[in-house]
């Protein structure tokens, strides 16, 4: 996203527009990333249920991958992981 | 039909405030600004008026409340002096960078230590550099006039900025003058209705004030801030006229007093500047080529006007009421000195630092300034550039 100058943004540092956080991409803090083993996971989906930043996607009851734009690569899911599928590895 | 009342100073800025009727003043008593929240408590005890009145437990939290009320579109005053708003300095900052139009009165009085509640220009010198627009006035009548002028300056869409209104500590704040208050429906009238764009009350358009605003955009909003300062600088005249109509006044960044063929000129802001004019009177009934100018807006600088009004003198004198500590003169001094940098044909300018703590300066000081002048005028050069007018070596 080109950043804007200072006649096109709003005064003061006011958000303007409700929930606007969404468009904020705070992947880019992350050092390690999460990596799964497709074949080892067993699907518990205890990453969902753990992962503070909904970052885990899931479709029909199964993990489907990483929301990478908003993963921060605390490392949480794969250390609740009970079969260890899921690795750090870094950026 | 103008009413005229024997007011105090801070009687005829609560006056202002009364007809002004604001929705929220957040204010803690301190001398000698004490006598304005007591009058304006007493008007909302009375009913005269619909305010909101907060009664906080310390300046901070006067002007933390401001700065919520503001935000939340309500038109919002509040007044202070000296160690008051030293406390409410990291709010001051505040309010200005979020761009509230907050109205404060500031009843100048030295800063501690040692402890004294007398005049000088300490505290609001200290707050230059804090994005508020600076007034000071010369008297009771034009305290009132200029907290009236302050609301549509603050107000103005394309400021958006607080106004401190100084007044000198008791010198102006307790004497009793001849006030002249306008008519209550012509000040409402000038005042209007207030418009707010971003409301923090206006839920179906809902605006954060003051998220976290870190290398990638802080920059550009403080630029932001500076620009608004140079709107002032260039919307306030049209403002000055408005209220001229209004007052038959004009309340110019500059008010110039005998200025035309004078040689020696004494520039300096609130209640000296009529001592320095009854000073210029008496100068001039002996032939002396005297002139006085009254510096009214501190913030934005009026550098262009200062020069201009300056510039044909020989030799002109800077009034501190208070002291940079910077070893290089008080703060008129060195923006005014600064002011002339680019200008080929400039006078001889000298600093006197006057009136800490409420010293008394009185015709004869002045009198030794003029003097002092027409020496560096023979000598052509100044001798001390910074000099210390009224203390005892």
């Amino acid at each position: 996203m080109k950043e804007k100058g200072w006649r096109e943004i709003p005064i003061a540092g006011l958000i303007v527009e409700a929930g606007n956080a969404q468009q904020y991409k705070t992947g880019d803090w992350r050092t390690f990333k999460p990596v799964r083993d497709v074949e080892r996971c067993t699907n518990c989906l205890n990453c969902w249920v753990y992962c503070p930043d909904s970052s885990i996607l899931v479709a029909e009851e199964k993990m489907t991958g990483f929301d990478y734009d908003h993963c921060k690569g605390c490392g949480i899911c794969a250390e609740i992981c009970p079969v260890k599928c899921i690795e750090m590895v870094k950026e | 039909m103008k009413d005229k009342l024997a007011l105090t100073g801070n009687e005829a800025v609560a006056h202002a405030m009364r007809q002004i009727n604001p929705d929220v003043v957040a204010a803690y008593p301190i001398t000698p600004q004490t006598e304005i929240v007591m009058a304006f408590s007493q008007f909302v005890a009375d009913g005269v008026v619909d305010t909101e009145t907060i009664p906080v437990e310390s300046e901070h939290s006067a002007m933390s409340a401001c700065v919520g009320a503001s935000a939340s579109g309500a038109r919002t005053m509040t007044a202070t002096c000296s160690q008051g708003l030293a406390l409410m300095w990291e709010i001051v900052y505040i309010a200005s960078s979020l761009r509230l139009p907050i109205v404060m009165p500031v009843v100048n009085r030295a800063l501690s230590a040692p402890i004294n509640i007398h005049c000088d220009h300490s505290d609001s010198m200290g707050a230059r550099d804090s994005g508020w627009i600076q007034m000071y006035c010369e008297s009771g009548q034009e305290a009132y006039e200029s907290t009236l002028l302050a609301v549509r300056i603050a107000e103005d869409e394309n400021i958006l900025l607080p106004v401190m209104v100084c007044l000198d500590g008791f010198i102006t704040s307790h004497a009793v003058e001849r006030i002249e208050l306008l008519e209550d429906k012509v000040v409402k009238g000038w005042i209007g209705e207030k418009k707010t764009r971003y409301s923090l009350l206006d839920v179906d358009n809902a605006v954060t004030y003051g998220p976290l605003d870190l290398q990638d955009y802080y920059f550009e909003h403080k630029r932001q801030e500076a620009e608004a300062m140079r709107k002032a600088y260039s919307v306030i005249p049209g403002i000055v006229n408005k209220f001229q109509k209004i007052i038959g006044k004009k309340y110019d960044y500059l008010e110039k007093y005998k200025m035309d063929g004078a040689n020696l000129a004494v520039l300096a802001l609130g209640s000296t500047c009529g001592t320095a004019k009854t000073t210029v009177d008496r100068l001039r009934a002996k032939g002396i080529k005297a002139g006085m100018v009254k510096l009214r807006f501190f913030r934005p600088f009026p550098a262009k006007e200062l020069v201009d009004a300056l510039s044909k003198a020989k030799a002109v004198a800077i009034l501190d009421r208070s002291d940079t500590f910077s070893n290089r003169g008080g703060p008129a001094f060195n923006e005014i000195r600064s002011a002339f940098y680019e200008k080929k044909d400039k006078p001889f300018v000298v600093n006197y630092i006057y009136g800490l703590g409420g010293r008394d300066i009185n015709v004869e000081d002045i009198e030794k300034v003029y003097t002092d002048l027409g020496k560096i005028l023979k000598q052509k050069k100044v001798g001390t550039l910074v000099n210390y007018l009224g203390v005892r070596e």
